[in-house]
């Protein structure tokens, strides 16, 4: 019996977690589709995004949703920033070009917010003072952060498949991520959909870094390394391009990882997620959902 | 045209010996400040990790980013040899050499099938796993690193190091397989078509470069006294790709001409560690956007090319010939 408690405690804590997984991948994975690049700066962006909300809540004194909403629509805007400054100059140059510019402004995110705000790490304010809720007599427990998390992670996920499947913009970027030029030649407007597509990317990697923050209580400038390559490898997981792939593969991660750390050893975690990746990558390189492309010449 | 490569040769040969004694003298009358010496050490190393990275990324066309695990792997294996195992260092480096080269080939063969981006990531992956797995092997002092490695790397080691190094890439790539290598860079699916087997020259140069790689993480520890995995992280392979982009992809005399610039310009920007990684990440896009094909393009940069300037391009045809 109590073997069945820690695990369901782990399901617990890893879906809290991968959901916060799943929101960075469907960032990476909406951009991949539409312009076939690895979008390497977004992990940081998340970064940005907690600092932001961090800054919103203490200095601004804003409670969650404002400071969620803010961090949103700042990374939004840092998102299209991004694209027109560094990825647009290259969207007809070699994919080695692009994929090392996106190494650029990793670090130049990175670096940057270690010049302004300090690379000492900062404790998140207490924005939703903790509270336990016990099953099976208090030996598994889902805490109103989890659940939070969560349900802000489910509303978002529901409102971005809205936006993809139900409005023009979304079948803009559908129609952009199938084939550019033709969509070009149907009179979509390609910029603006690649720039939509980064804004909405971005602004739920935002959300992301507050939850984080809210749940590990503690937010750094290299934060967003490791998060964003486990949530590149979710996204692979789950097959890159895949909307509901993301969001499987996001959880999926979490799920994985808080098992190994429950039950094997938690220094090993990041060695597992890469190893998931690599063995994904040999066995069926185009993930659960994903389809194979043929290759043409 | 013989005649004149041979002079060439010569000529840098003559240049190359006085380099290695103007320094070896400084070195044994202690001329040079410990700052200086250590970043001229520094530089041999990085030559060597830069130009066996160039002929990854550069030449075949593979963007890998793991080339600090590779490097990590020589630099404990030789450390295991020399300390635990009382070998002497020569066997050291060839063993930390031998050792980045299988894993270099285990990794390879796999993951080389993936395409572009996906090798980055998985290159990416396999460093950190690397990294992770130094940290949790007690035997070699796990987090708080391998002490005690014995000081054996002189500037003699490094020179001919670096020097065999670069004469072996150049050569490989104006033979068979390093032609080999450049066609797949320039279109895999052209390449296969014309009866190349992709798989192999791509497998055979990120050996090759792992080898290298190997070779300059022995160096690198044997002059350090110690070892500590988060030295292998992903930052030290962007380090490396910096050079090999800044270089030029395809030119071996880039990657040596950024890989002495970027180590002096880092030497100097050491106290403010943070405007460093600024300047090399701004630089990274502004290459990328501007020149993509990195300073030096696919030229290289000798001798020959000096004659040219000097005598206003009367031996461009000499040049085209070779």
């Amino acid at each position: 019996m109590e073997h069945l408690h820690t695990f369901l405690q782990q399901v617990i804590n890893g879906v809290s977690l991968g959901s916060i997984y799943a929101l960075i991948a469907l960032g990476y994975t909406m951009v991949y589709g539409i312009i076939k690049l690895i979008n390497f700066a977004h992990g940081d962006i998340y970064m940005v995004g907690a600092y932001i909300g961090f800054f919103a809540i203490t200095k601004l004194n804003m409670t969650f949703i404002p400071a969620l909403v803010t961090a949103m629509v700042f990374c939004a805007v840092l998102g299209i920033i991004i694209e027109r400054v560094a990825y647009k100059p290259l969207r007809n140059s070699t994919r080695i070009a692009a994929l090392i510019t996106a190494i650029g402004v990793s670090l130049f995110l990175e670096y940057t917010g270690m010049l302004i705000v300090t690379p000492q790490p900062r404790a998140f304010p207490d924005v939703i003072p903790q509270t336990k809720f016990n099953f099976f007599s208090g030996s598994v427990y889902i805490t109103n952060q989890q659940a939070v998390i969560f349900i802000v992670a489910v509303v978002l996920m529901f409102l971005l498949q809205y936006i993809v499947y139900k409005t023009k913009i979304g079948k803009a970027m559908r129609a952009v991520s199938y084939d550019k030029d033709t969509a070009l030649l149907m009179g979509v407007n390609v910029n603006t959909t690649i720039s939509a597509t980064f804004a909405i990317g971005s602004s739920l990697a935002a959300a992301a870094g507050i939850l984080v923050g809210i749940y590990y209580t503690s937010i750094s400038p290299l934060m967003g390394i490791v998060p964003g390559l486990k949530a590149f490898v979710a996204a692979v997981l789950g097959g890159i391009g895949s909307i509901p792939g993301a969001a499987v593969g996001g959880l999926l991660m979490g799920v994985i990882e808080a098992m190994v750390s429950g039950y094997w050893s938690s220094t090993l975690r990041d060695a597992v997620a890469f190893g998931i990746l690599i063995l994904i990558l040999i066995i069926r390189p185009s993930g659960i959902f994903g389809s194979n492309v043929r290759e043409k010449v | 045209m013989q005649k004149f490569l041979n002079k060439q040769t010569v000529i840098t040969s003559l240049i190359l010996c006085a380099l290695y004694l103007l320094v070896q003298i400084s070195v044994v009358f202690d001329l040079l400040n410990p700052f200086y010496t250590l970043n001229i050490i520094l530089i041999g190393i990085n030559i060597i990790l830069a130009v066996s990275l160039s002929l990854i990324i550069g030449f075949t066309g593979q963007l890998a980013i793991g080339h600090a695990g590779f490097m990590a792997v020589g630099a404990y294996t030789s450390s295991i040899l020399t300390v635990k195992l009382g070998q002497p260092f020569p066997l050291a480096i060839l063993a930390g050499s031998v050792a980045a080269a299988i894993i270099g080939f285990v990794i390879g063969l796999p993951t080389l099938r993936l395409k572009g981006d996906y090798l980055a990531i998985a290159t990416l992956g396999f460093g950190e796993i690397i990294k992770v797995l130094l940290i949790n092997f007690e035997y070699v002092g796990g987090a708080s690193g391998f002490h005690g490695i014995p000081h054996i790397t002189s500037w003699s080691w490094v020179f001919f190091l670096a020097l065999f190094t670069v004469i072996f890439i150049k050569n490989f790539i104006n033979s068979t397989h390093g032609r080999a290598c450049i066609s797949v860079r320039e279109d895999e699916i052209a390449a296969e078509t014309m009866g190349i087997n992709t798989t192999k020259y791509k497998v055979m140069a990120f050996t090759i470069g792992a080898f290298f790689a190997g070779t300059a993480g022995a160096l690198f520890a044997h002059y350090f006294y110690i070892l500590q995995p988060n030295n292998f992280g992903f930052l030290r392979s962007v380090d490396y790709l910096v050079m090999v982009v800044f270089g030029g992809l395809g030119s071996i005399s880039g990657s040596i001409l950024a890989a002495i610039v970027l180590t002096i310009i880092n030497a100097a920007l050491q106290s403010v560690a943070e405007l460093r990684m600024i300047f090399f990440s701004v630089l990274l896009i502004a290459i990328m956007i501007f020149r993509p094909q990195g300073l030096m393009g696919n030229k290289e940069f000798s001798l020959q090319f000096f004659n040219r300037l000097l005598r206003g391009g009367k031996q461009r045809d000499l040049a085209q010939g070779k």
